[in-house]
């Protein structure tokens, strides 16, 4: 009897009704929090001594990065909790983190190479950091790649599961090597500023940014999940009276 | 799927391994053609850069080691079709399933084959490769022993690939994709280990993480390639 909340879990109805019903439980401070965050990144905070105004993307460009690994481990444990369990819904969660990572990821790269220009002079260095988020963002890709290669849905979820069970393995690995590769090709001049630590006018809005991304990622990924429940189940005739509702 | 096997298994594991390898090597003398095709392919490769680039001695010698892994990864990828394709066509695999024997041992037998069949051949090639391209003849003991350890690791992700994408048809564009992000590792070390090779420097670093990556390759590999043969064959 105690498991009755744990069952109910599997039930697309429900599912759908209970993410509805949190989406704005979430959506609302994400909204704030980032609002604050970015107020307070991009106005109040001081300029840094060393880069000026430049140095303020990084409330964008952190918790972007972040959230490309958060959301792919997210991912990965999802579609492994759909494997072992053969959770229908635990598929759904982890193919509606995929694009969600992959955006987040693509962010980090952009505001990284914008960073890049008025700091290194270029938009694009090998640095072992950008390096991991382009092969992260390749692996996105190649789950995106194999989930979609397949008509049946049942088989989609279950091939993409050992993809992601594989990669996030492999991730760690191809971060060390990275680093492990950077550090004998390239002089590491680049990223030595000296950080001193940083003033609360800095830290706390860019605890706020990574606090807000993540409510933000979890209601995004909330909606995500009604549509892919409302794909998935579009036969099914719950469906009709929610959709005439 | 999930049915017992109607009879008891027969004979060892080892046993077993051993008649995949020896069917699969039968079957690849009697195809010989299918094999040596990858192996032009990384001497084109190879052929490529410095037509690519320039022929300065200095450059080639700078860009070997990079366009020897390069080559071998791509061509590894190139070999991927044969790996279990016609076996999952005429339903080798599925007896496999079915045999009371461990899927996951059977499929080790298999990669290991394949990687006789391209990973050793690669092994020899490569040291022509780095040659042709102005490595010293000294280096040719460090270039085979970091392509043999790294072409175990390069078969056993791309068992785990060419099983992911048995069910699609057309799994061209796919296999790359999937396989070449996670070969990273084997690109960086196994690039790293050849590029002091080639300086005269020692190696054992880069070779020791390479073996690392393949043991633990060995280890986890044919588990995912089996759970994704099991998925095709439902």
């Amino acid at each position: 009897m105690a498991w009755t909340w744990f069952h109910r879990l599997g039930s697309p109805p429900y599912i759908y009704g209970l993410a509805g019903r949190l989406t704005a439980w979430f959506a609302w401070p994400a909204g704030l929090l980032i609002a604050y965050g970015l107020y307070a990144g991009l106005f109040v905070a001081p300029a840094d001594y060393q880069q000026g105004d430049g140095y303020r993307i990084i409330f964008l460009h952190a918790p972007s990065a972040y959230m490309s690994v958060m959301v792919y481990s997210t991912m990965a444990i999802s579609a492994a909790v759909g494997l072992i369990w053969r959770m229908k819904i635990a598929h759904a969660v982890a193919a509606s983190c995929a694009v969600l990572g992959a955006t987040f990821t693509v962010m980090t790269l952009a505001t990284g190479s914008l960073w890049g220009k008025p700091m290194w002079g270029t938009y694009w260095v090998w640095d072992p950091r950008i390096t991991f988020e382009l092969l992260l963002l390749f692996l996105y890709l190649g789950y995106m790649g194999l989930r979609s290669a397949f008509d049946d849905l049942q088989r989609a979820d279950r091939v993409s599961a050992v993809l992601a069970i594989v990669g996030i393995v492999d991730v760690p690995i191809i971060h060390y090597s990275v680093i492990w590769w950077n550090s004998l090709h390239q002089a590491p001049s680049l990223m030595k500023f000296s950080k001193p630590t940083m003033p609360p006018e800095m830290y706390i809005p860019i605890l706020a940014m990574f606090l807000g991304f993540t409510l933000l990622f979890a209601a995004l990924l909330l909606t995500r999940l009604r549509a892919e429940v409302l794909n998935r189940e579009r036969a099914a005739s719950w469906i009709r009276d929610v959709v005439s509702a | 799927m999930d049915a017992p096997p109607v009879s008891a298994p027969a004979g060892s594991p080892l046993a077993a391994a051993g008649l995949v390898v020896a069917r699969d090597l039968k079957l690849a003398f009697r195809k010989r053609g299918q094999w040596i095709q990858p192996l032009i392919f990384f001497a084109i490769v190879t052929a490529l850069f410095p037509l690519g680039i320039s022929p300065e001695p200095s450059k080639l010698r700078a860009i070997a080691p990079g366009a020897v892994w390069i080559g071998a990864l791509l061509s590894s990828l190139l070999a991927l079709e044969f790996l279990f394709r016609d076996d999952a066509h005429d339903g080798t695999l599925e007896q496999y399933a079915l045999s009371g024997q461990s899927l996951t041992w059977l499929l080790l037998a298999k990669t290991a084959t394949h990687w006789l069949l391209t990973g050793l051949p690669l092994a020899v090639m490569a040291p022509l490769a780095a040659l042709s391209l102005g490595a010293p003849i000294g280096s040719v003991p460090g270039i085979v022993t970091a392509v043999v350890i790294g072409s175990v690791a390069l078969s056993l992700i791309g068992s785990i690939a060419a099983a992911l994408t048995l069910g699609v048809r057309r799994s061209g564009a796919l296999l790359p994709l999937l396989t070449l992000p996670l070969s990273v590792p084997v690109l960086i070390f196994g690039a790293r280990a050849t590029e002091l090779a080639i300086g005269a420097e020692s190696y054992s670093a880069p070779l020791y993480l390479l073996g690392a990556f393949a043991v633990l390759g060995v280890t986890l590999a044919p588990l995912a390639s089996a759970v994704a043969v099991r998925i095709s064959l439902e």
